[in-house]
């Protein structure tokens, strides 16, 4: 959409419910199809590698977005979900032997049914306090896959065996790459997921819970059904990129699920966009990029002499919690604003508006 | 009951802590109704910045004491006028996330300016132990409960009696009344902030001397959650009695069950927020659904 058009309008509720509104967005979606195509052929190894950990980080920012962005829940669990779904999926194909692709699924049901409990809660307090009681879930749960020796044997961690589907399995040589195009698909699935959800009676009542939840109520909606959905719905987002994490890494352990990861996915949609699923995949991208960038960054600035190297992970977490700062304090509406802005402003170049 | 006595004395030392840096968290709860995640990174302040003033500065102990609160409450300031004053108003998310993107940008500073190991500070209270039923109770842990209730006890007397504790209660009790008889609301959010960073000093300090100086410190942060929500989120005697509960009641576990204790303080703070979400003295004016 361009400055100089004054909105979108609508003659049908056909229109309305079409996936792309503008011939604009269509040609967008071409070219980033495109360019992500391309990408395998263009990175190397340890790039592709962290494409794939940006793909996965993805589809949970989308599931948590899903939660706080369009039904104004608050969650500081989702690194918990995360948890569930990687050890369901690992244990599943490990101990029982199941198909990956089945122990994904269980996986995620079962960390959607789970999310549908720790949102129990939700129904009877909100705003700081369901912050506060969605930290204690976290804490349990990691508490629980910490200390349950069974889950992993005594041992700590679990292996996972390589990824394979009818007697396919991921060759060693093609690793990243067949894993780039599996997330890509299963990523493009996600998204489309969430926003036909969006269009539908349901992701319209969630988003009339955030908006007003008496208003909502009196309108018709059942606002307890609703704010569970929302859990539930978002826990299994974070349920499914938990189960690729495990299936990718091929190794499970409790430290990546700890209140930080919940945290940094509360950052992935503070910075890409509260309440846009375009900025959920930008802030995926943004804090997934942050961390390798500044290592490159301070391997550049090493070579002169000085050590920052050492400190690359007091850098790496400080410039995490300066990007939320920053965001909050001048552009609350994440990255999928600041693009807006930028098309509207380059729209009307050289002139204001 | 020897081995009671001494888990009573730990919890006790923990909770007075604890009861420190909830009161803090209470202060700006109250004031400006921010819940602030950043805590635990106010404690790990306070006891760097006591560090770096004896340690590193070589200062004798009432300047440096003198300076690091001086410090403390100038950061307390300086968040509250840079940060919170421009986000007055915002949803809860937003105010959730500034604070905890301020706590990663404070542990990552401490970090770069003292690095990760754990550092050596001269102890402030003796060391050694008193005979007391059978039990041989550490000095320094009886003499951190003291303190503490010495500084609540001064905190406790500044809301009652000075002129500015009374602008914050009448602040937290009704804002726009407190305004209309001329209390200034920038005046107050920053003495709440900068009174919450100085308990959150003593605090630290108090549990460096009987810990280390180290990164951990800020790990006590999450436990200020159970703590404030079982003594009610805006209620000053709350703290003191959620700390005293939440300290006891984690040394007990973890003395019944090791490696306890982390998880007895959270599945308790579950249950009160289902059942009794305003805590045991809080007031009940939480919103419902």
């Amino acid at each position: 959409m361009s400055a100089t058009a004054t909105g979108i309008f609508h003659d049908s509720y056909a229109s309305e419910l079409r996936l792309c509104h503008t011939r604009a967005e269509k040609r967008r979606l071409v070219l980033t199809l495109a360019l992500l195509s391309a990408l395998p052929w263009a990175l190397d190894g340890y790039w592709l590698g962290v494409v794939n950990g940006i793909g996965i980080a993805a589809i949970g920012a989308v599931g948590l977005n899903l939660l706080c962005g369009f039904s104004g829940q608050i969650s500081l669990g989702h690194a918990g979900f995360m948890a569930v779904g990687a050890f369901t999926s690992a244990l599943l194909s490990t101990r029982l032997g199941l198909p990956a692709p089945l122990g994904i699924g269980a996986a995620v049901l079962l960390s959607a049914a789970l999310g549908a409990l720790v949102g129990l809660p939700a129904l009877r307090v909100e705003g700081v306090y369901l912050a506060i009681a969605t930290l204690a879930s976290q804490q349990i749960i990691e508490f629980i896959v910490c200390r349950w020796s069974w889950l992993t044997q005594g041992r700590g961690f679990l292996d996972v065996p390589r990824l394979g589907f009818l007697g396919d399995h991921v060759s060693r040589l093609t690793f990243e790459r067949s894993w780039y195009w599996l997330i890509l698909g299963v990523a493009t699935l996600a998204l489309l997921g969430a926003r036909n959800l969006l269009r539908s009676a349901l992701g319209r009542s969630l988003m009339a819970v955030r908006d007003h939840d008496v208003a909502a109520a009196t309108i018709g909606i059942d606002v307890a059904r609703a704010k569970l959905t929302a859990f539930a719905l978002s826990s299994g987002y974070a349920g499914l990129a938990g189960a690729l994490c495990a299936q990718y890494s091929e190794i499970v352990s409790w430290e990546r699920f700890t209140l930080d990861v919940s945290v940094q996915y509360l950052g992935m949609i503070i910075v890409g966009g509260l309440g846009s699923l375009a900025g959920s995949v930008y802030g995926a991208v943004f804090i997934g990029l942050l961390p390798p960038l500044l290592s490159e960054l301070a391997t550049l600035a090493s070579s002169g002499g000085s050590s920052w190297t050492a400190q690359l992970p007091a850098l790496q977490l400080g410039a995490f919690g300066a990007a939320i700062v920053l965001f909050l304090l001048f552009e609350p509406r994440g990255l999928a604003r600041l693009w807006q802005r930028a098309l509207d402003y380059f729209g009307s170049w050289p002139f204001r508006y | 009951m020897s081995q009671l006595l001494l888990l009573s004395v730990y919890g006790l030392a923990n909770g007075a802590i604890l009861a420190l840096a909830a009161l803090g968290f209470v202060l700006i709860y109250k004031a400006s109704g921010v819940v602030n995640f950043a805590q635990g990174e106010l404690l790990l302040i306070g006891a760097y910045a006591f560090y770096g003033a004896r340690c590193l500065l070589h200062l004798p102990l009432a300047l440096a004491a003198l300076l690091s609160v001086l410090v403390a409450a100038a950061l307390g300031a300086l968040i509250e006028r840079l940060v919170l004053r421009r986000l007055v108003g915002e949803a809860p998310i937003v105010l959730v996330m500034v604070t905890i993107g301020l706590s990663a940008l404070f542990r990552a500073l401490v970090q770069l300016g003292f690095g990760t190991a754990p550092r050596e500070m001269p102890k402030l209270l003796p060391a050694g132990s008193v005979e007391l039923a059978g039990a041989a109770l550490p000095v320094d842990r009886l003499l951190a409960i003291l303190a503490s209730a010495l500084v609540l006890g001064a905190f406790g007397a500044l809301f009652r009696w000075s002129r500015h504790g009374v602008a914050m209660r009448a602040m937290a009790d009704d804002q726009r009344a407190a305004l209309a008889q001329g209390i200034s609301v920038s005046r107050v959010f920053a003495l709440a902030w900068g009174l919450a960073a100085v308990s959150a000093l003593i605090g630290g300090v108090l549990l460096a001397d009987i810990t280390e100086v180290s990164q951990n410190l800020a790990g006590f942060g999450v436990l200020v959650f159970p703590v404030v929500i079982l003594g009610g989120l805006d209620s000053v005697p709350g703290t003191i009695l959620g700390g005293a509960i939440i300290g006891l009641a984690s040394q007990y576990a973890e003395g019944l069950c090791p490696g306890a204790s982390s998880i007895a303080s959270h599945l308790l703070l579950v249950a009160l927020l289902v059942l009794r979400p305003h805590g045991l003295l809080g007031e009940p004016r939480i919103e419902r659904v």
